[in-house]
């Protein structure tokens, strides 16, 4: 989606202010939606692309005037009325307002839980096809206005780069997210010149590296 | 929590979060323990001090960093490093001539299992709209002011690759141990809005 969360390339944000002696939490209940979200995926209702279009997929004022906890804390909330877990009624009353059903799916406990973030879940599938650009070959990613999740930001939309490495093939976000299959396919990691994407704006040295799926790419010269 | 029973009452979001979590526990659909231990594990066991000893290792053991290098996940497994947000490692190399710089314009992409989670200025607007536009402008708000000549290279996290900076041993730590030197790593330096410096 054309959406708040792509921004690479706006102006009017401000300065970066980084905060001396950051907590890793800054309020008790961050760290618990760091953890209800880990735990609720465990349930394999969704996966991480589609949990990050919940988060992105929502009105740009709500977006930036959000925390990115409370954007979790949003993102989840929709998920789970999405998936069936809640009702709205039950967010809106604070409350459960239906007993659990009878078919309550597992729930990894302490040392089952740990044992699933310390090995994570790679999205990298084996390869069913050669990759259909080489190291070397100029590329350009492809003109496209996707209304779901895409991992193809605006802003090398419709330039060239060239191919630096095969990365594999991993699944592809845009399918993955609409629960429309993994759809897996060649990562490339692509490097665009800078005036490319911003003309004189930028430096000559300067450079944007972007891992783009095959789907998001065309052959160019 | 416990602290938290004799401070001021809990804010909006804090009891929105309350109430969710209370919902869930009723549903039977996450366990208190497992959170528990989700909170802890990113809070105080894993963060920036995993790649700290990586980055030092490196340093003083060429073959581990050719190791790292061609294979990072594989290569971190050697310390227990690994896992979520961490399956699939890319390591960069700053040298005098070329400067890495790590950012995730879309979301906020770490690599975890290194670094732990990310500062606030990381998943902000202002980091994610300018670090691929105007590196050198960001880079001279953290104090890092590069050469005309130094490359700059920008890698914007779209996918499940997670990007570690390997960043320039300092002049005049030769005869450091690899624990002194894990101490001078800091969080910024493998991001890529720092430089190593002796203290």
């Amino acid at each position: 989606m054309n959406g708040i969360h792509d921004m690479g390339g706006m102006h009017g944000m401000g300065p970066v202010e980084p905060e001396p002696n950051e907590p890793v939490f800054h309020a008790p209940w961050e760290g618990r939606v760091l953890a209800l979200n880990l735990a609720m995926g465990f349930h394999g209702r969704w996966n991480i692309d589609r949990g990050r279009y919940f988060r992105e997929n929502r009105h740009p004022l709500d977006y930036l005037s959000s925390t990115y906890y409370e954007i979790w804390l949003k993102g989840l909330e929709a998920l789970l009325v999405d998936a069936g877990f809640v009702r709205a009624e039950e967010l809106a009353a604070g409350r459960s307002l239906v007993p659990p059903p009878n078919d309550v799916p597992r729930v990894p406990g302490r040392d089952e839980a740990h044992a699933v973030i310390s090995k994570g879940s790679s999205y990298r599938r084996p390869e069913t096809a050669p990759p259909r650009f080489k190291v070397g070959d100029t590329v350009r990613v492809r003109e496209m206005t996707v209304a779901g999740h895409t991992r193809a930001p605006r802003y090398c939309r419709r330039r060239r780069g060239i191919v630096q490495e095969v990365r594999g093939n991993f699944v592809f976000p845009d399918t993955n997210a609409a629960l429309a299959g993994e759809n897996p396919q060649a990562l490339y990691s692509v490097r665009f010149e800078g005036r490319e994407l911003w003309g004189d704006a930028a430096g000559p040295k300067d450079a944007v590296y972007i891992d783009l799926w095959d789907d998001y790419l065309e052959a160019a010269t | 929590m416990a602290n938290s029973q004799h401070t001021a009452p809990l804010t909006p979001t804090a009891a929105r979060v309350k109430a969710l979590e209370s919902i869930l526990l009723e549903k039977r659909l996450v366990d208190t323990a497992a959170l528990d231990m989700l909170i802890d594990t990113y809070e105080t066991k894993v963060g920036p001090r995993n790649g700290a000893r990586v980055v030092a290792r490196a340093w003083i053991d060429p073959a581990f960093r050719a190791r790292l290098m061609s294979d990072g996940a594989a290569a971190i497994a050697e310390f227990g490093y690994q896992g979520r947000q961490t399956e699939d490692l890319v390591v960069v190399e700053n040298t005098p001539a070329i400067h890495n710089l790590v950012v995730c314009t879309l979301c906020s992409c770490y690599p975890w299992g290194v670094l732990g989670l990310p500062p606030v200025w990381y998943k902000s607007a202002p980091y994610r709209s300018r670090a691929v536009m105007d590196p050198r402008g960001v880079l001279r708000e953290f104090g890092v002011e590069l050469e005309p000549d130094v490359e700059v290279r920008v890698w914007d996290s779209t996918a499940e690759i997670r990007y570690l900076v390997l960043p320039e041993r300092p002049a005049g730590s030769e005869g450091m141990s690899e624990e002194q030197l894990a101490s001078l790593v800091t969080r910024d330096s493998m991001i890529g809005v720092g430089k190593v410096k002796l203290p």
